[in-house]
């Protein structure tokens, strides 16, 4: 502890302590200041990062320079920051970033959608193959429901109120896609189990209805949700295999940079994943187990709402270019 | 001492140093908020069943269930948007959310960062989570790493200590180093033991009035050297 410099570093601190208490004492945001305002804010900091150099060098490990540290992270934080999100920025959202990363997505989209369509396949035909198969899908009270000829699903609309139903089966499948998305760090592995597996567990129940006669049936009951709701499942598993892939071959000069950039790039997909399988909730909660709607507003609901999901996620009838994932 | 710091260059050429939160403070910020998050979704429920219980439990169930869940489920993103990265039990623990500039982070970065929640907690009690903070320079969550974002320990005495030591050192004329050590001691007075605070009081009391004798400081109680203390503070040494 240098002693001589004691009055030197008296001074010092005699001339800077208003500028620190006015610091203190602002609670005004930059961004709510005007422009002339904002910019003595900027001087302010840069005489609080001199303030800070000083302190290090006449006061090192004191606890006045470790607060005049968390002063200047305190500055630095309420310069450094995104815009406003605003009504315009959600609009853009909408129109160009949504539809950019679903231009980049497509091929991936492609891949995911065609291992879906294989491994229902392989599900059907195993069940097909093996009947006892199906215990791996389904529970004991499902198969004994069709065994019984009913399905699964009959009894739903009279015993759960078709709110809870909703809210319950589209929590479940944002659950369910935001999964698919997050696995895909595990280098895509997971959202290739998560899609895999729900192609083998379509496939397999799909056989299993057949064997005792009520395929119809089920088609009749996910015609109005399946294709949205397979569809975001697919997307979600190519976001997260996008996730993958920038760990495997990273679009940055390190690995994390890869991940996080992706990982923000992916964002306004995946909430309009969660948008999507809002609406596919409400269907699946009303529309779906309700027998007194018969098959072809079930189809037209199903296949209008799949086209309003193909314009929402290419914004509109003219896509924009592609974004760089 | 937590010697993990990030740095980070400031917009204005001098470096920032923000100590990083390891998995303790992590752990006891989510378990205040998680106690805070249950509170509130039961106070729901219960608020809710009390104001309708008159109708049946099947029609008021929805309003019972989905808005608790959504408490439970939105309380971080949610909070963490509306306190700039801040939370309850974050502020209890002494830490905050920046993103790895040291600045702000955004709105889609603390929703990405909340979506990752879903693989951090499995298996079970954030397992993966809490291995990936132990495993990482930083120790950052993979929620974290995707958002880019890092936890770090906020200085709750910052406010404290600019305050008052200029205008102590000012006042005494000492070197403030030596008027924080002895703040800070008479702070810490009644936690201290009786010969670790005696022995501290004589030292600084030499520091600070190098004519004493150190005999005579020897001689002095515990209750003297407390006074002798306050009295070099208030400058009348």
């Amino acid at each position: 502890m240098s002693e001589p410099r004691a009055p030197l570093a008296n001074a010092w601190l005699r001339s800077r302590q208003r500028s620190w208490t006015q610091w203190l004492r602002d609670r005004q945001r930059p961004r709510d200041l005007p422009v002339a305002e904002a910019q003595r804010y900027v001087e302010r900091y840069r005489a609080l990062a001199a303030d800070l150099a000083t302190a290090r060098r006449m006061l090192p490990g004191s606890a006045t320079t470790a607060a005049l540290e968390t002063l200047y992270a305190n500055a630095h934080t309420s310069i450094d920051r995104s815009r406003r999100q605003t009504l315009a920025a959600i609009g853009e959202l909408f129109r160009r970033r949504i539809p950019a990363v679903m231009g980049a997505l497509a091929p991936t989209i492609l891949w995911i959608g065609l291992l879906f369509v294989l491994t229902t396949a392989a599900g059907y035909w195993l069940v097909s193959q093996y009947p006892d198969l199906v215990r791996l899908v389904a529970s004991g009270k499902m198969i004994e429901k069709v065994e019984s000829g009913q399905l699964w699903t009959d009894d739903i609309f009279n015993i759960t109120p078709s709110s809870v139903m909703s809210v319950r089966i589209l929590s479940n499948n944002i659950v369910v896609s935001l999964f698919a998305f997050c696995s895909g760090v595990l280098f895509g592995l997971g959202a290739f189990y998560i899609t895999a597996l729900n192609g083998l567990m379509f496939g397999a129940l799909l056989a299993f209805t057949h064997q005792h006669g009520l395929d119809g049936e089920l088609l009749k009951f996910v015609v109005a949700h399946g294709p949205v709701e397979i569809s975001v499942i697919c997307i979600a598993a190519a976001a997260g295999t996008a996730l993958g892939e920038s760990l495997i071959r990273p679009s940055a000069p390190t690995r994390r940079e890869s991940f996080q950039r992706t990982a923000s790039a992916l964002g306004p997909a995946l909430l309009a994943c969660a948008l999507l399988l809002i609406g596919c909730g409400f269907i699946e909660g009303f529309v779906s187990p309700n027998p007194h709607v018969p098959f072809l507003p079930r189809a037209v609901i199903g296949f209008g709402y799949w086209i309003a999901m193909v314009l929402l996620l290419r914004g509109g009838l003219h896509a924009p270019p592609a974004a760089k994932l | 001492m937590n010697d993990e710091q990030l740095h980070i260059a400031g917009l204005t050429g001098i470096e920032l140093k923000l100590p990083i939160a390891g998995p303790g403070s992590r752990s006891y910020a989510f378990i205040i908020d998680w106690h805070i998050r249950i509170c509130l979704s039961l106070a729901w429920m219960l608020a809710v069943w009390l104001l309708l219980r008159s109708l049946h439990i099947r029609a008021i169930m929805p309003l019972i269930g989905w808005p608790a869940l959504a408490i439970y489920l939105l309380y971080h993103p949610v909070v963490e948007i509306l306190m700039q990265g801040r939370s309850p039990g974050k502020r209890t623990a002494g830490v905050r959310l920046v993103t790895r500039r040291g600045g702000l982070p955004s709105v889609s970065a603390i929703l990405i960062r909340n979506v990752f929640r879903l693989l951090d907690s499995a298996p079970a009690f954030y397992m993966i989570g809490l291995s990936c903070c132990m495993f990482t320079r930083e120790r950052v969550r993979i929620g974290d790493l995707a958002a880019g974002t890092v936890l770090v320990l906020e200085n709750a005495r910052a406010a404290h200590v600019l305050e008052i030591m200029p205008g102590l050192a000012v006042h005494t004329g000492l070197d403030p180093r030596l008027v924080e050590l002895i703040q800070e001691l008479l702070e810490r007075w009644p936690s201290l033991s009786s010969e670790r605070r005696a022995a501290l009081a004589r030292e600084l009391l030499a520091r600070a009035i190098p004519a004493q004798d150190r005999d005579a400081l020897a001689a002095h109680g515990e209750s003297e050297l407390r006074q002798r203390l306050r009295t070099v503070l208030a400058g009348a040494a």
